[in-house]
């Protein structure tokens, strides 16, 4: 640089103390304070939550199409002319053959979602004290919770699936129990089609989180966090993980309440 | 002329001991020194600058694809009495007694679609040049994720072989047009291209997709994460934010394409009915009942419209760049700029019904959508204005690139105006489904992204290979490219008026399309004349990489943060620390200031004579 042009200024020190700015969204640091994973693991949930608000969109708008049962809720009975009403399709509880539960087994599986989503806070905060022990054996109640409510799931379909058992009189005069993807004893054929769909694309979800946790829990007996001196992949699991909470909370309501 | 701006060395030299790094600037710092061999550096590699190079020749090639495939339906709409015997050899049963067989003539339409619009001008296009570009011009070593970037790449490689042997099975490619509408598209009883091509088509897809996504949550998270010190929102280059929002576009709308496959498939093997009722086929009624073929037009245009922006934001971010560069003047209302492909983010998400205003939507909803539609003329006519204002009496340098930059302008205005009278649902009822649609969105996003691109290789090809593309040779081909882009285009808007509708095979049977069948035969000429005035720039861009000229380190005298790396930058892109940045990047002929150009790296202590009021005081 010719100094010859610097006839307005003195350039004494000046080259030496100039420093680039440095406010938050200045560059040469991480303006949310978090690192790339875990933004990129923010960004892809942004994504899927996309991903499943188009599913829920596509619920909302072809039951909107169809009619909605009017008449007593007594008297209600399964017919392909109407939308049923979830508390007499999901009414049963493994055990209790014949007693009539409306949605108390669905209220368990969500409820030991929740719980989940609690024993992650606790192996993530548990990862931030740097303590082993701990991020182990909240993991692996976390593994158990999220196993116990895909099981649950598994229940849930195959009932689903073989049907009450008095069946339904179908459109072409035969009696048809339970469901399969082109015909169900409940209701419209779109009314299975969405279920199996739409839960089973969010157990698909919980299956890979149990996956991910599996394989965080050995990495952490393994002690591989720990060398790496922080527990920052059990977090961004976490994110994930209550993620796939917070859209069985949406799918509950939308198949279970509304 | 470039000897009273410090080099990056001596810029480097005055703050680089006080400065403390920060981890992820030393992210990859050490690997540039490695012997690598052959594979994990040009196979599977995790340098951004190979990825992008990748993505570029896997571009060029399904480009050439594209353009084979339109000729081949141009030859049948120009010609439709010729007998194309001579094609056997290509084609094989699909020219029958020397014609075009009728479903293949729809599979060519359909892939030619498919192939320009995702593999060339959104993976070819972003692929190359947000890989290539963030990290350069933010100045960072890599991407955020290297491994992640090369996945983006592999996952786009599998979907391209997917796609490309669709084209060799006996049922012959996807052939329900590029949107595969359901019904068409979910039965194979139908067409035969929606059997197995069908099936390969959607596979193909959701890699593709699963490819975006890495690769945009990459783009984002560099952008937010690894700038260099001192490199503001404010201080990118219009580049930089025209990539960071395309990759937001793809990150929030291809996960609906990616339902709306997943949907489409289940229809398709698994006898769902999402998509599908009340369907006669062959005098046989189908069993499904309660779906709803509107509905897949909702979700597939919910992607499909903010994928036209993920296809020409690019290449505004681009021509911006360029323009600037080789006008000698600031790019004109840099805030508007960005104010405006903010605008045009936002918009994209809330207009997609303009593409169904005939499929019996409710009239009321279609004049919503048209009032948003009509709103994206305004930033688009801020930017346009930007880029003339900054072409204005600019000290203007016609390079290749520039000229592909102001011709992408043009493009850009020619089919913009178009869609003003397209966005319109009452005058879309005449409309819609005509050539003058064919013609409107060939000239606004075909061609103008497909100008970016070429003015974006033009430009950056000494950093990408350290040589110079032969200059003449460009001239050619842009002036043969840009008059057969009009020659086609134009007509056809007449084309559309006079009613011929899209996907046709052949008009002969009507009457009244019988006076346009010259026009018809002009288009065709001037579209295969276009397409082969291309192998001039393949033959350039191949030819130059192996004995072009060698290049400078900044060619173009540009301010960007890429042209402070050596010639042919290494894996880690500096071989020391990296600079800082201190300035906007359009600092070009500032009054008082030596040189008509100030890289961004130079700090205002050094630039005294031409400091503003207020950078004088930053300088103190």
């Amino acid at each position: 640089m010719s100094t010859s042009s610097s006839t307005l200024a003195p350039t004494t020190n000046s080259v030496e103390l100039e420093q680039p700015r440095s406010g938050t969204w200045d560059g040469g640091n991480e303006p949310f304070k978090a690192s790339y994973g875990k933004l990129m693991m923010w960004f892809f949930l942004l994504s899927d939550a996309f991903t499943f608000a188009a599913f829920l969109t596509t619920y909302g708008m072809i039951r909107h199409r169809n009619p909605v049962y009017v008449g007593d809720v007594k008297d209600f009975e399964f017919s392909t002319a109407y939308w049923p009403i979830p508390e007499k399709v999901f009414n049963a509880f493994p055990g209790f053959h014949g007693v009539d539960l409306p949605l108390a087994f669905v209220a368990l599986m969500t409820m030991i979602l929740i719980f989940s989503s609690v024993t992650m806070v606790l192996a993530v905060e548990a990862g931030h004290r740097m303590d082993k022990n701990d991020v182990q054996k909240w993991l692996l109640w976390t593994i158990l919770f999220g196993a116990t409510f895909l099981s649950s799931q598994a229940w849930e379909w195959s009932h689903f699936i073989g049907g009450h058992e008095e069946g339904t009189l179908m459109s072409d005069g035969t009696m048809f129990h339970g469901a399969n993807l082109a015909m169900n004893q409940y209701g419209p054929v779109l009314f299975g089609d969405l279920f199996f769909f739409i839960t089973g694309f969010h157990g698909t979800h919980v299956f890979s989180g149990v996956c991910l946790l599996v394989w965080a829990f050995i990495a952490t007996t393994n002690g591989t966090f720990e060398k790496r001196g922080h527990y920052e992949m059990v977090e961004k699991i976490g994110l994930y993980w209550h993620f796939v909470d917070l859209v069985w909370v949406f799918v509950f309501t939308f198949f279970y309440l509304v | 002329m470039a000897a009273n701006i410090p080099t990056n060395a001596q810029a480097q030299g005055g703050i680089g001991v006080s400065v403390p790094h920060t981890e992820h600037e030393d992210h990859l710092h050490h690997d540039e020194h490695h012997e690598q061999s052959f594979i994990s550096k040009y196979v599977f590699s995790t340098d951004h600058k190979v990825i992008a190079k990748q993505f570029l020749i896997t571009g060029i090639f399904w480009a050439i694809l594209g353009g084979t495939l339109s000729s081949l339906f141009r030859l049948q709409l120009g010609w439709p009495e010729a007998t194309l015997e001579w094609l056997t050899p290509v084609l094989g049963k699909w020219v029958e007694a020397g014609k075009l067989n009728p479903e293949f003539y729809l599979a060519l339409v359909t892939m030619h679609g498919t192939i320009m619009v995702f593999f060339v001008l959104t993976a070819g296009l972003s692929g190359t040049f947000s890989n290539f570009l963030i990290p350069l011009q933010i100045g960072a070593r890599d991407m955020a994720s290297g491994f992640m970037n090369m996945l983006s790449y592999w996952f786009f490689f599998i979907s391209s072989v997917i796609m490309f042997s669709s084209l060799f099975i006996e049922t012959g490619p996807a052939a329900a047009g590029w949107t595969i509408y359901p019904p068409l598209s979910a039965l194979p009883q139908a067409i035969p291209g929606s059997g197995a091509g069908m099936t390969l088509w959607l596979v193909s897809m959701a890699l593709f997709i699963v490819s975006q996504l890495l690769g945009g949550v990459n783009y984002i998270t560099t952008i937010i994460n690894l700038r260099t010190r001192g490199m503001s929102m404010s201080k990118l280059p219009l580049t930089i934010w025209s990539f960071f929002l395309t990759a937001v576009l793809g990150l929030l709308a291809f996960p609906v394409l990616f339902s709306a496959a997943l949907l489409l498939i289940f229809d398709r093997s698994f006898g769902t009915s999402f998509f599908l009722s009340d369907i006669y086929i062959a005098g046989q009624a189908l069993p499904n009942t309660g779906g709803s073929p509107i509905l897949f037009q909702h979700l597939f245009w919910f992607l499909g419209h903010p994928e036209v922006y993920i296809v020409i934001m690019p290449a505004m971010g681009m021509v911006s760049e360029i323009m600037a560069t080789n006008a000698r003047k600031p790019i004109f209302g840099y805030r508007a700029m960005i104010g405006s492909l903010l605008g045009i983010s936002l918009l994209s998400f809330v207009v997609w019904a303009h593409h169904m205003f005939v499929t019996g939507m409710n009239p009321f909803l279609g004049s919503v959508f048209m009032f948003l539609t009509l709103i994206i003329a305004v930033p688009s006519a801020v930017k346009t204005f930007n880029w003339l204002a900054t072409l204005w009496r600019g000290n203007i340098r016609f390079t290749t690139a520039m000229l592909f930059s102001i011709g992408f302008v043009s493009l850009f205005v020619s089919g913009g105006l178009t869609g003003i009278i397209l966005g319109n649902a009452a005058l879309d009822i005449q409309m819609h489904n005509t050539y003058f649609v064919v013609a409107h969105f060939h000239l606004v996003m075909g061609s103008s992204a497909f100008f970016g691109l070429f003015a974006g290789v033009y430009h950056w090809f000494p950093k990408m290979f350290g040589r110079m593309m032969d200059e003449k040779l460009g001239y050619i081909h842009f002036w043969l490219t840009f008059l057969g882009v009009y020659l086609v285009f134009l007509p056809m808007h007449y084309v559309g008026i006079a009613g011929f509708p899209r996907r046709y095979y052949s008009w002969t049977g009507f009457d009244t399309f019988s006076q346009f069948a010259d026009l018809n035969k002009f288009i065709s000429v001037a579209a295969i004349l276009a397409f082969f005035a291309q192998f001039v720039f393949i033959f350039n861009f191949f030819y130059s990489i192996f004995r072009g000229r060698r290049a400078t380190e900044n060619p173009w005298q540009s301010n960007t943060l890429e042209w402070t790396t050596p010639v042919v930058p290494g894996h880690g892109n500096w071989p020391g620390a990296i600079p800082a940045v201190y300035r906007w990047p359009y600092d070009y002929s500032k009054p008082g200031a030596e040189t008509d150009f100030i890289p961004q790296n130079v700090p205002f202590s050094q630039t005294q004579s031409s400091n503003m009021p207020y950078e004088r005081e930053m300088a103190d």
